[in-house]
């Protein structure tokens, strides 16, 4: 593994997410509309599928009635190893970063071609189709680490980056490497089953690492060779009944 | 001695059967219908100064239409953001796209009629060459203002042009989209130069015949043209050298705009054939929008005595080859699609037939292929201008028609069917596109009253080298090769 210039340490961040621990309580939204300044858009323009979450629960209903069974999978932006999102941006707006592993937005770069959102074969990009709107009091909550997107522009979820950045910062500061555990996204943070797992997987001690070579290890569309970095768990029936 | 006489009443009789014969084909064809230069150039400029209150009134209207539903709607979007539209997750992209694909392709009609018939010495295109060309200068501004309108902060729009910067990036020529700006950029230079430099003459031509304001513009535009041997050879180098280029370039600029669609990962877009099915879509469109523009033209201006039948009907002719063209290509990329059986596509192919959104579909097919199929190998229905108007109309709703469902409907599936969704556009996406509708017409209008609507000096040229001449029976048109 090389090591750029003054780039710090290479990682891989990697996102479990195991479907028979997922209750589909949505918990994960919530916290990461809280953490990451996601406009809440009101009932009217939600059911014109304008949602600007960032992580969604999908649900599925199996069978006919009466035996009917609702499936979750909760997606996000797939972090992907061959982004299809990335080589359409015109401005470079969204890019790969190779230290990380990581598809970078650049909110300021952007002037919403929506090549990117169409490319994405996840649909896990989100467009800011008017100002956002943060009455009182809900501005007094805002996150300060994470800008405030203007009308017009892409963005999508970014794995926590900003809690990414001040957990590498301060391994930097006390000269140490990241401790497996010590970045968590909001979503992770706040799932109640710990369905949601996060780390690094170039460390082969780390909890991702080892819940990633489970056997009910999948990945979304993994066929068409984009290579995401969320892996999902999935064996037996639902709640792995 | 009866004999005697009834040879040479045979003979009379066979004289003015020639002579009758020698009349039709005078009155068929242009270019064997010489007139004196004089008569001809005043024809032209009597059409150029046809301005009637119902021409001002009409501009008027289709200017007032332009501002508000067109500029007016365009910064109440930006006012307010891309929302006003009816775009959503995961119809990323509308109307704006589907028009900007409809404009592009109506561009290839001046580059098709005029190039490509230049280049094969189609002698017949002469007269009807600047109308075509027109129509791509001003078909190719509408289409380029999509894009912009289309951007989610337009006022940035200068990002993607690769100038020295203060963010110290270059543009991403990765993307199609930059590929798609070069083109077009390319094309609309390129066209705008090959409407000119025809002109040349027929400015000067208007400088020494005419007063008033448009003596003073023309004198500028003839860039001091006396018609000296050296200047003739010069421009027909030019002419020649453009006519090859620009054939390239329109193929390339209809190539792009698909693989704005065919490099994605979307089922139903990514295909091999959008290329030329994009390139033959643009031409059946672009060749029928000639044909609605040169029958309302003749028309409005006059000009019966250089654009005749004969033009409208080898351009019909041309519509019928297009149809069938574009028919092959449209049931390639669907049988493969259908045949292939991927679920996504499924889906796709039967909101297309039994969606809400299916008579759109079931329009295109019939005025892109029942009716041009149905009416127009008839040689009756290819010489009746009305006739023309009303099929011509029909393939320009069809092939706009296409672009919609290629655009809007394709984007409604997708792999994650949690994620699928309807699309309807919004009163302002509707308003900008019958604005930009008025533009188009407003430019072309506007510009029929400044620039000779007939090249004079091309068609005096092609009476010059055609006469009729008798073999045995057969009274034909003959061509001196003077290059």
């Amino acid at each position: 593994m090389t090591k750029p210039k003054g780039e710090g340490e290479q990682h891989q961040w990697t996102m479990v997410i195991d479907l028979d621990k997922c209750t589909g309580c949505a918990a994960c939204v919530t916290a990461c509309y809280a953490e990451n300044n996601v406009p809440v858009v009101g009932e009217e323009e939600v059911s014109m599928g304008r949602h600007m979450g960032w992580i969604r629960i999908e649900r599925y209903w199996e069978g006919e009635y009466p035996d009917v069974r609702a499936r979750f999978i909760p997606v996000l932006c797939q972090q992907c190893g061959k982004a299809p999102c990335e080589p359409v941006c015109p401005v470079f707006a969204t890019y790969h970063s190779e230290v990380e592993h990581l598809n970078i937005q650049v909110y300021n770069r952007c002037i919403g071609t929506r090549f990117c959102a169409n490319n994405c074969p996840y649909i896990a990009r989100v467009f800011n189709w008017f100002a956002p709107d943060f009455p009182e009091p809900l501005h007094e909550q805002l996150n300060p680490d994470v800008t405030v997107r203007s009308r017009g522009i892409m963005e999508k979820c970014t794995f926590c980056i900003q809690r990414i950045r001040q957990v590498e910062e301060k391994a930097k500061m006390e000269e140490r490497p990241i401790a497996d555990g010590e970045v968590q996204p909001a979503c992770a943070q706040a799932c109640p089953t710990d369905a949601i797992i996060f780390g690094d997987l170039l460390d082969p001690n780390s909890k991702v690492a080892e819940v990633a070579r489970s056997r009910r290890g999948f990945k979304l569309l993994e066929d068409l060779g984009t290579e995401p970095a969320v892996i999902y768990l999935k064996g037996g029936d639902i709640y792995g009944v | 001695m009866a004999s005697e006489s009834t040879r040479r009443d045979w003979q009379e009789g066979q004289e003015a059967a020639l002579a009758h014969e020698e009349q039709k084909l005078r009155e068929e064809v242009l270019l064997v219908d010489p007139r004196p230069r004089s008569e001809m150039n005043r024809m032209v400029l009597e059409a150029v100064q046809r301005i009637t209150p119902g021409y001002i009134a009409l501009l008027v209207v289709l200017g007032l239409i332009t501002l508000v539903g067109l500029f007016f709607a365009w910064g109440y979007q930006m006012r307010w953001g891309m929302g006003v539209a009816g775009i959503r997750r995961p119809v990323f992209w509308g109307m704006y796209i589907a028009n900007f694909v409809f404009w592009i392709g109506i561009s290839h009609s001046g580059t098709f009629v005029s190039a490509i018939l230049r280049v094969f010495k189609a002698e017949y295109s002469r007269p009807i060459t600047r109308g075509a060309e027109m129509m791509t200068t001003f078909s190719l501004m509408v289409a380029g203002l999509f894009p912009l309108i289309h951007l989610g902060r337009t006022w940035r729009f200068y990002w993607m042009l690769p100038i020295p910067n203060q963010r110290e990036l270059w543009p991403n020529f990765h993307s199609p989209l930059m590929w798609d700006m070069t083109a077009i950029f390319t094309y609309l230079t390129g066209s705008t130069l090959y409407l000119y430099l025809p002109l040349i003459p027929d400015f000067a031509m208007g400088r020494d015949h005419m007063t008033g304001w448009r003596q003073k513009l023309y004198r500028v535009l003839a860039l001091g043209w006396r018609g000296t041997e050296e200047e003739w050879r010069h421009l027909m180098t030019a002419m020649k050298i453009f006519a090859f280029v620009i054939i390239p370039v329109m193929f390339s600029v209809h190539t792009i705009v698909s693989w704005d669609f065919a490099m994605t990962m979307k089922v139903g877009w990514r295909s091999s054939i959008f290329g030329p099915y994009f390139v033959v879509g643009a031409i059946f469109s672009g060749v029928s929008a000639v044909i609605t523009m040169l029958i309302i033209a003749r028309r409005s201006l006059k000009l019966h005595y250089f654009i005749r039948t004969e033009h409208l009907e080898s351009l019909a002719l041309l519509v019928l080859i297009f149809s069938f063209a574009w028919t092959y290509f449209f049931f390639n990329d669907f049988l493969v699609e259908w045949y292939g059986g991927e679920r996504v596509g499924h889906e796709i192919l039967t909101l297309q037939a039994r969606g809400p959104a299916a008579p759109l579909w079931y329009g295109m097919l019939f005025f892109n292929i029942l009716v041009p199929w149905a009416t127009l190998w008839n040689k009756r229905i290819r010489r009746s201008p009305t006739a023309l108007f009303l099929i011509t109309l029909g393939v320009n709703i069809g092939m706009y028609l296409e672009r919609v469902i290629i655009v809007t409907g394709f984007l409604q599936r997708n792999r994650m069917p949690f994620d699928w969704g309807e699309y309807n556009p919004s009163i302002v996406e509707m308003s900008i596109v019958v604005g930009s509708f008025a533009m188009f017409f407003f430019l072309y209008m506007l510009f029929t009253r400044i620039l000779p609507y007939v090249p004079v000096w091309e068609v005096h040229e092609g009476q010059l080298t055609h006469r009729i001449v008798r073999f045995g029976r057969a009274v034909v048109t003959a061509r001196t090769n003077v290059d």
